[in-house]
Formats: structure tokens, sequence, C-alpha cells
């Protein structure tokens, strides 16, 4: 019964996956409007059932009731793929994340604690977040919206330019470890010390880069209310517009993931080893803080003008990513 | 299983290439353009060159195809013209050099595919578990095909220069006239 080991089991792994981000997602949209109230002094979602808690559950419902509206002279079949496009390139990227140190095995098949344990983990992971543009300039394109236009148009330049120095820490990150596998990645950890200590300036540049990526406040000028009504999700309404906001707050979820296996260590912490669903309850606490300091971001920095952006990342980052990549390299030779 | 992979996507790649130049809507064309190229990045991982099929999708997917759906869409040109008549002296000598091309390659492909000979290769599989692809890939580039590596760096070179020169000519004007 070999193809239950080659099949069965990555799809049920993928599945249970899917499934407990989708809702994972639901939640933290929750989390998200109750820490932003709590920042502004205001009490949040505080009406469906106690503490608000069913909010998600009534958003979900409200948002599939709705009725399905596209515009006029939109691009249909464009303007379908957009939504399915913002989900799907947010949820790959999670083949290749490693959640424990070992596995454990069911009726004799293993379970692998990584679901692709490939020697190109983190070249896959810069594909993966190379393409998650298409979705917004996609439905910018199709609405045929001049707002939606031109909020995919900053979308696209932003993300193509925040790639550059996204990439130059990644690349750091190899030299540091000589590995592109992610279990290779956080054995260096372990035998060595968490890679922010070693890398600070690439680990805050990875965080900065990585807002701008999955468009966060203060980098979310793709859907600037105030200049762009919603940017390129103006046209998107019930569950179309759900998918946008899965896929953002998914994008969230997973820059969480990279930073907290690239620099502090995935699945590392006290007793990971000996047992390991521990390290998996660890990785999930450094993704929450993660995504804890992203939401603490959105509710304390003002969103920066469009020259702003550019110039912060042409003229700031990148150069810094370059000298640190210099002197990482440096550093390593002698 | 891989055989059914490698038409699964081969076929896909063939599919999305022909619905890509028969497209008249110039974004639908680049989406299949994209289809085609990470069918042939699955393509890639078939052979065994997984470090090939992400820089495929990293550079082809996440660039190449971004700048054109940019240019496109910044241009307005989406919608080209209907194709006017198809047989004209020009297509028909097309067609024709192109079966003479799919003859010749189709019988290379025949012949590979009915010939005893086993493959032979440096790249096996022992190799590449042994290395992993990307060391593999790093190795050649900075041992065996170093100048040609180095050649390709000054080609880039040159290019990102001529675009500084370019995009920055009219600050200069304007600087030297003192504005």
């Amino acid at each position: 019964m070999d193809w239950i080991q080659t099949l069965l089991i990555p799809i049920v792994y993928s599945t249970i996956l899917v499934v407990i981000l989708l809702t994972g997602f639901a939640y933290l949209s929750y989390v998200e409007r109750k820490l932003v109230a709590r920042f502004t002094m205001r009490f949040g979602p505080n009406r469906a059932g106690p503490f608000g808690l069913l909010q998600p559950l009534a958003d979900a419902l409200k948002m599939m009731f709705k009725e399905e509206l596209s515009p006029k002279n939109a691009d249909l079949p464009v303007y379908l793929l957009a939504p399915f496009l913002a989900i799907s390139t947010a949820v790959i990227g999670w083949a290749v994340f490693p959640f424990a140190s070992r596995g454990f095995s069911v009726l004799g098949y293993s379970v692998p604690p990584v679901l692709a344990d490939v020697n190109i983990g983190l070249l896959y992971v810069a594909a993966v977040t190379s393409i998650g543009s298409y979705a917004v300039v996609l439905a910018g394109w199709s609405s045929n919206n001049k707002y939606s236009l031109l909020g995919a148009l900053r979308a696209g330049a932003q993300m193509v330019s925040y790639e550059l120095p996204l990439g130059l820490t990644l690349v750091a990150v190899i030299l540091v470890v000589g590995s592109m596998n992610m279990t290779e990645i956080i054995q260096y950890q372990l035998d060595h010390t968490w890679l922010i200590v070693l890398q600070p300036f690439a680990a805050i540049i990875f965080f900065i880069a990585g807002l701008a990526e999955s468009n966060r406040s203060p980098f979310d000028l793709p859907e600037t209310e105030n200049e762009l009504v919603s940017g390129y999700i103006t046209e998107y309404g019930g569950i179309r517009f759900a998918a946008f906001f899965m896929g953002e707050y998914i994008h969230m979820i997973t820059f969480g993931a990279i930073i907290s296996i690239l620099f502090l260590g995935g699945w590392s912490g006290p007793g990971a080893d000996a047992v390991p669903f521990l390290g998996l309850v660890y990785f999930i606490l450094k993704i929450a803080l993660m995504i804890f300091m992203m939401i603490w971001v959105r509710a304390s920095v003002p969103r920066v003008r469009y020259d702003q952006l550019m110039r912060f990342c042409w003229k700031f980052l990148m150069p810094l990513a370059l000298l640190n990549l210099v002197v990482t390299a440096i550093v390593i030779a002698l | 299983m891989e055989i059914y992979l490698f038409f699964l996507f081969g076929g896909i790649a063939v599919v999305g290439a022909l619905a890509m130049v028969f497209n008249k809507n110039a974004v639908h064309s680049a989406l299949f353009l994209l289809l085609t190229l990470v069918m042939i990045a699955g393509l890639y991982v078939l052979l065994n060159a997984q470090f090939i099929a992400v820089a495929q999708i990293m550079v082809y997917a996440g660039a190449i195809v971004v700048l054109i759906l940019f240019v496109v869409m910044l241009l307005g040109a989406e919608l080209g013209e209907s194709i006017p008549r198809w047989l004209t002296l020009r297509n028909s000598v097309m067609v024709l050099l192109a079966l003479v091309f799919l003859t010749v390659s189709g019988t290379a492909v025949y012949d590979w595919l009915y010939s005893t000979q086993p493959i032979t290769g440096t790249v096996t599989d022992e190799v590449i578990a042994r290395q992993g692809s990307v060391q593999l890939v790093g190795e050649s580039l900075f041992t065996q095909f170093l100048l040609p590596f180095e050649l390709a760096s000054i080609l880039l070179l040159v290019g990102i220069i001529g675009v500084v020169v370019l995009g920055g000519w009219r600050l200069v004007q304007h600087r030297q006239r003192g504005e």
C-alpha cells in the first residue's frame, strides 16, 4: 500500500493545514479588531456571544448571504480568478514549513513533521511570495474601475520593489546557514543561536519588507481608503471580498511563520526535542508574537505617502540590505 | 506516476501556449503565458532540477510577467486588432518552416523514445541526493562555466547602467541648465 504513504497522507495533511488556516484567519480578524480597539481606547466587538467571540461567525454568515454583484464591464474570468489566487498564493508556502522536531506514525505509516522536506525550501518561499502580487494586480485591472486600477498599479510597484530587500536578507541567511533547507536552518539555530542574534539587521529588514509584501499598514497603499475608496477591492463584495480578506490575513500568518523559522528558531524551545508537540506549541506562540507585532505597528504608525514608500525602499532598505549582505559575506570568509 | 505528470504538465503547457498566441486580449495572453511557464517549471521538477524550476517561477512568474502586465495595463493595449486574413504568402512560408522543424524535432524525440541505449549523464538522482541541486548548480557555475557566468553578469550590469543613464538623462539636462 505505497499510495497511502505517497499520496493519501500528503493530501490529508494539506487538507488539515488549509482548514486550520482558513478558520484561524477568522479568529485572527477578531483578535486584530479587538487589539486595535484596545490600542485606541475602544471596546471592539463585544455584542455577539461572550466577549464578542461569535463575531467572526456572524461576519462569515453575513458575507456568505450577500448578493454577488460584479461590474458591468468587468473582465469576468479574470475578475473571478483573482480572489481565488489571493487565497491560494497565501496557502501554498506552508508546504515547506517544519512544525516539530519529528513526526509520528499512524497505523505504521509515518507522518513527517514537514509536508515537503526539499533542499530549496527557502527559494520556494521566495518564489511563492513573489507571485503574491498577481491577485492584487489582476483584481484591480479586471474590475474596470479607475480607483481599482490605480490601487493595482501601486500594489504591483510596491511588491516588486520590496521583494529585492526581502531577497537580499534571505541570501544573508543562506550565507550564514549554508543551506536552503528549512529543517537545516532550524537545526543550525539549535546548534548555535537564533538568527535574530546573528543577523539583527536582516531580521528587521525582513519584517519591514514583509509588512509591505503583505500590504499591511503602514504600507497598505493599494487600498488607501481616503484616496482610492478601497483600491483594488473596491468592486468586490460578499464572499469574493471575504476571499481577499482571508488572503490578506493568511499572508500575515504565513509571514509570521517565515520569520519564526528563519530568525526565531522555528519550533525550537525548552523541551521541544523530547516532546514534538511542545515544538508545535512554541511555533504557534512565535507566530502569534509576530502577528501581534504587525497589529501593534498598524495601530501606532500612520500610513506613508507613495513617494515616501518608494524612497524608503530604494534609498534606505536596499542599501542597508546590500551592506548587511557584504558584511556577512566578509565575516564568513574570514 | 511520473509519465502521467509529464503528460499533465506538458499538455497544459502546450494548451496554454496555443491559447496565449490565439487570444485577442493581451492580458489574457499574459496570463496564459504565466500558466505555460508554471507548467514548464513543473516539468523541471520532474527532471530533478528543482532549483531551475523555482528560479523559473521567481524570475519569469514573479517579475517578468508582472512587468508585461504592467506595461499592457498602463498603455491600455489589452484589446488588440482582430486577425485580418490568415492565408498570406508569409504565413504559408512560416507554417511550412514550422512543419519542417516539427518533423526534425519529432524524429529526434521518436529516436530517443525507441532507442535501446540508456540515457547517460553526470547528473543522476544519486548525485543530486548527495549534493543538493543548488550546490550542484552553484559549483558548476563557478568552475566549469565561470566565463559565461561572468559575461552574463557584465551584460546585466550594462543593462542596469543603461537604464540609469536613460532614466536620469532629463535630470542631468535640468541640472546643466541650472534649473
